[in-house]
């Protein structure tokens, strides 16, 4: 038995190949929240929409994308298109991987924050001459917006831990560098709390960032109307 | 009939929810410029439907609708510039959660008609004067009772400078002391001329400032009849039952 070895704990807790390697995850979460918003917002349009080729193959889309694990997509995309001559970098893969998974499931989260909108609130937008565009942009957006806040800080949460997945294809993201240092000196307990430290930290900021926009986006309707409708 | 300008005028318009659902049968009406028209009968008769047609937020199957002029159901029309014309207040009033009284007000002057921020706080200002909320101002809907939200509305209807107004049951949702603040800005918007529909059960405002009842029942519009003349001697039986049981009340 090797026991806890402090000092490598500790090296490692500063080590800065592995900070790094943290800040790429960030990097990540911060890529994949952001493409999967605008991707997920036009997939959740076109799966709302009534016109049966433009929500066919969003549904068929978001079925696929929440239907089967992102590390068989990762290897799909990274080992198995290249046999069919389409080509893609370690990188590129990932961040494809990651937009694609993430879009499916925020367009699930934007089609319920606009569907809980009222239609009262369309109908009003419309009565004073608004433009189909101009009643999303002012009226439904606002108040989904208010409704996903939620579900959109618990996907941060989430897509900060799925990205350790991308691992596997060997993105050097913070798991990946993880393993690399453990070749050198063979202390698994410690690299790999160190990097559960890290996770933990980044969730943890984010739980606090996330805590103050819901308090914020609270205030700004007023004390919550309890209406009739 | 004396001569009027036609504001708005219904054609045998049809309409149908789903495929056997017929909820408008045949109805035509004309409201002349300056006329307040009350539309009342039991629920689900179609009063909701019919008005949401004059500004197209329903469609309707066939027939024919005119705003000054101007075919609704025209698919050549550019329906938001008609609807900015045809100021609507709804039972629930739907003021818009997010934003401040004064925003409820400006939002459409500016996106709609292209008004600078200035002249709509103008307008703003002075609507809300009208309807006594100047004090609410900054306030959020939320923080307002129902009375004074569904005030805010008709205030942010008048801010597109509508030729014609269409009510649907504006004070229903109201506690009962507060129908009547409502009621008075709507009847001072009846004597300054404002062509209206409303869709109400308010019988004191009916015979007050309606020029014509509409009465429907099975998506007919069964009777129309001058205001008082429809309350003392209705012509049909399904009018008359319907008064009574209002009425009894
Ligand atoms: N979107 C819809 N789809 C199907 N049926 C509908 C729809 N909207 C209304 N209806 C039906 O059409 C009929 C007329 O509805 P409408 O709301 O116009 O009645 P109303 O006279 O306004 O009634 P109320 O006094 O209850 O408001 C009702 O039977 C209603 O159930
Ligand atoms: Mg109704």
């Amino acid at each position: 038995m090797k026991g806890w070895n402090w000092e490598g704990f500790f090296e490692y807790l500063t080590n800065y190949y592995l900070l790094e390697g943290a800040l790429i995850t960030l990097g990540l979460t911060v890529f994949a929240m952001t493409a999967g918003l605008f991707i997920g917002f036009f997939v959740a349009m076109m799966r709302m929409s009534r016109y049966k080729i433009l929500s066919a193959p969003a549904n068929f889309y978001i079925w696929i994308f929440r239907g089967t694990p992102l590390l068989v997509q990762l290897i799909i995309i990274y080992t198995g298109l290249p046999q069919i001559g389409i080509k893609f970098t370690v990188i590129q893969s990932t961040l494809l991987g990651l937009a694609l998974c993430e879009a499916a499931y925020l367009a699930e989260i934007i089609r319920a924050g606009i569907s809980a909108v009222p239609s009262g609130q369309v109908n009003a937008a419309r009565a004073i001459g608004m433009r189909e565009s101009q009643v999303m942009r002012y009226v439904v957006a606002p108040q989904a917006l208010r409704i996903i806040i939620p579900p959109l800080g618990n996907s941060v949460n989430s897509v900060l831990k799925t990205t350790s997945i991308a691992s596997i294809i060997s993105m050097e993201e913070l798991l990946r560098r993880t393993q690399v240092l453990i070749q050198e000196k063979f202390l698994v307990l410690e690299l790999f709390t160190v990097a559960a430290l890290y996770y933990l930290a980044m969730t943890t900021a984010w739980e606090l960032i996330q805590r103050r926009i819901e308090k914020r986006f609270g205030k700004a309707y007023g004390p919550m109307s309890v209406d009739a409708h | 009939m004396q001569e009027q300008t036609k504001m708005i005028e219904l054609n045998a318009v049809n309409k149908w929810y789903g495929s056997n659902f017929q909820v408008l049968k045949n109805c035509s009406l004309t409201v002349g410029k300056g006329e307040v028209v009350v539309i009342c009968g039991p629920s689900g008769s179609g009063k909701s439907t019919l008005i949401k047609c004059v500004n197209a937020l329903e469609p309707i199957g066939n027939g024919r609708i005119t705003v000054t002029g101007v075919e609704v159901s025209d698919p050549k029309t550019d329906m938001p510039k008609l609807r900015s014309k045809v100021g609507m207040v709804f039972q629930h009033f739907e003021l818009f959660p997010h934003m401040t009284i004064l925003e409820n007000l400006c939002v459409g002057q500016e996106k709609v008609l292209g008004r600078s921020h200035k002249e709509a706080l103008v307008k703003a200002e002075a609507l809300l004067e009208r309807v006594g909320l100047t004090a609410h101002a900054k306030k959020y809907p939320s923080q307002l009772s129902g009375g004074q939200q569904q005030r805010v509305a008709i205030a942010r209807a008048l801010a597109m400078d509508p030729v014609a107004m269409l009510f649907d049951e504006p004070t229903s949702a109201l506690d009962p002391e507060m129908i009547n603040e409502v009621l008075d800005v709507m009847v001072a918007l009846a004597h300054e001329g404002m062509t209206m529909m409303v869709v109400t059960h308010e019988m004191g405002f009916a015979r007050k400032v309606a020029d014509r009842i509409v009465f429907m029942d099975g998506g007919e519009i069964v009777e129309i009849g001058g205001g008082d003349s429809f309350f003392d001697n209705p012509k049909t039986e399904r009018a008359k039952s319907f008064l009574s049981k209002i009425l009894a009340h």
